[in-house]
């Protein structure tokens, strides 16, 4: 079966100013990801790999070089289909959940599906089907405040899923929880990968991801250092063992 | 276009309400300039709305009650007007007052980077920012003149009760205090309205990515 590729990248570059100085993050990063896989981006911290994420998330523009999603460069969008995009085709999963405080987890669950064009009765209904999913559904008005990290990241992946995105991006989606919550979470999103055919790309360097992944990007000084792929992975992870 | 993102006009509202209860402290701090602003307005004009309504009454002993309390009324004069130094100490505060907005604004905008980037990145449109922080500052300004000119209005006609005597309220110029008070709402939703402009456009601007960064 022919893979649709849903993010392919052309030699991205992309340089920061600072100061007097122009620091090249990314020196040229060409990749292709197809649909339904999960993917973790690995690297040490200041790899570029958080840069190249943003890239891939319609974010950030880069400075060079061209990112398709869904076989669209999305240097061509205007603000309103880059909204579009983000809204309907994108669901992002942040390190620190980003839930919106003064809502509750329900309300955060809709908001992207407000922006969507959802009307309100079926936005709720979904919204609680998805905290449903996610174990939450008996704490639908409580604030983010009022919930652990572990159950807030459950809520941000509830909303990430709120438009059934084709693509779901996590930026160390593990990085402010503890071991066991970390877990549940990447069994969570791997459940979710599996199940609805969501492909996921998270940055990482949180080595439980390995276990779930498809698939595993390593970044190094801005470049790809290698991609291997699940089986390859297995042996490695053996040899280390 | 389909491809379009919507943020229905009742939800922005239901949102930007929300969004001032839960920070009513804050909410407070930015309307209270707003409050003592307005209230001084509507003090400094009521005052001269009611030496106007004792001079144009025909309650006798008005004009030597206005004389009385250290108005000067000249033969023959139609009206009494506020003073130079008055208008002057009117348009000052109303100048600060818009300044502490603004730099009340600015900071809450600084307080909420986190979730103006959240929210672009589900798809929010900066004019989805923009009228947020306007209907915000729209409903702040509302509360705010409304209790301003209340307070200023009782003010008016406490110490001019005083200052004259029980007289002004046998001629007193209803319809023109009412007017007063709604131009001093007017007044301060427009001085809410132009205090958020800059702060609102900062934060509708501002790229996700940016907003994200921000800790």
């Amino acid at each position: 079966m022919e893979q649709h590729a849903i993010v392919r990248t052309t030699d991205v570059k992309k340089s920061f100013k600072l100061g007097k100085h122009t620091l090249e993050v990314l020196k040229g990063i060409s990749l292709t990801i197809t649909t339904g896989r999960y993917i973790s981006i690995m690297g040490p911290s200041g790899s570029g790999k958080s840069t190249l994420f943003n890239m891939i998330g319609g974010l950030d523009k880069p400075t060079s070089g061209k990112v398709f999603i869904d076989e669209v460069d999305i240097a061509q969008l205007d603000a309103y289909e880059l909204a579009w995009l983000r809204c309907r085709k994108i669901g992002y999963i942040f390190q620190t959940f980003n839930l919106i405080p003064v809502m509750t987890a329900l309300e955060n669950v809709t908001l992207p599906m407000t922006f969507g064009g959802t009307g309100s009765d079926e936005a709720v209904e979904r919204g609680m089907e998805l905290l449903r999913l996610v174990g939450l559904d008996d704490r639908y008005t409580h604030k983010p405040s009022e919930l652990s990290g572990g159950q807030q990241q459950r809520v941000a992946v509830a909303r990430a899923l709120a438009n059934s995105p084709s693509i779901v991006l996590a930026d160390e989606p593990t990085g402010n929880l503890d071991l066991n919550t970390g877990e549940e979470i990447i069994t969570l999103l791997k459940k979710m990968s599996v199940d609805r055919g969501v492909t996921i790309i998270s940055a990482t360097h949180d080595f439980k991801m390995l276990n779930v992944s498809d698939e595993v990007i390593w970044i190094r000084d801005g470049l790809i250092d290698k991609i291997e792929q699940r089986d390859e992975l297995n042996i490695s992870v053996g040899n280390i063992g | 276009m389909q491809r379009l993102v919507a943020l229905p006009f009742s939800k922005s509202v239901e949102i930007a309400y929300k969004s001032i209860r839960v920070r009513f402290f804050r909410s407070l701090i930015t309307t209270t300039s707003l409050v003592l602003a307005v209230a001084f307005l509507c003090y400094v004009q009521v005052t001269t709305d009611i030496a106007n309504g004792l001079l144009h009454g025909t309650v006798p002993g008005s004009i030597d009650a206005l004389v009385g309390a250290g108005y000067d009324v000249a033969p023959g004069s139609v009206s009494i007007g506020e003073t130079a130094k008055q208008q002057w100490l009117v348009v000052l505060s109303l100048l600060v007052c818009v300044v502490g907005i603004v730099n009340a604004q600015l900071m809450a905008v600084t307080e909420r980077f986190r979730e103006i980037g959240t929210m672009k990145c589900l798809g929010a449109l900066d004019r989805f920012i923009l009228r947020l922080f306007m209907l915000e500052a729209i409903m702040q300004g509302f509360v705010g003149s409304l209790v301003g000119a209340l307070v200023g209005l009782l003010a008016a006609l406490l110490s001019q009760t005083l200052m004259i005597g029980p007289i002004i309220f046998s001629s007193l110029p209803i319809g023109t205090l009412l007017l007063t008070a709604v131009k001093g709402i007017g007044t301060g939703c427009l001085l809410s309205l132009i205090g958020v402009t800059y702060p609102a456009i900062t934060a509708a601007r501002m790229e996700p990515v940016e907003a994200m960064r921000a800790e």
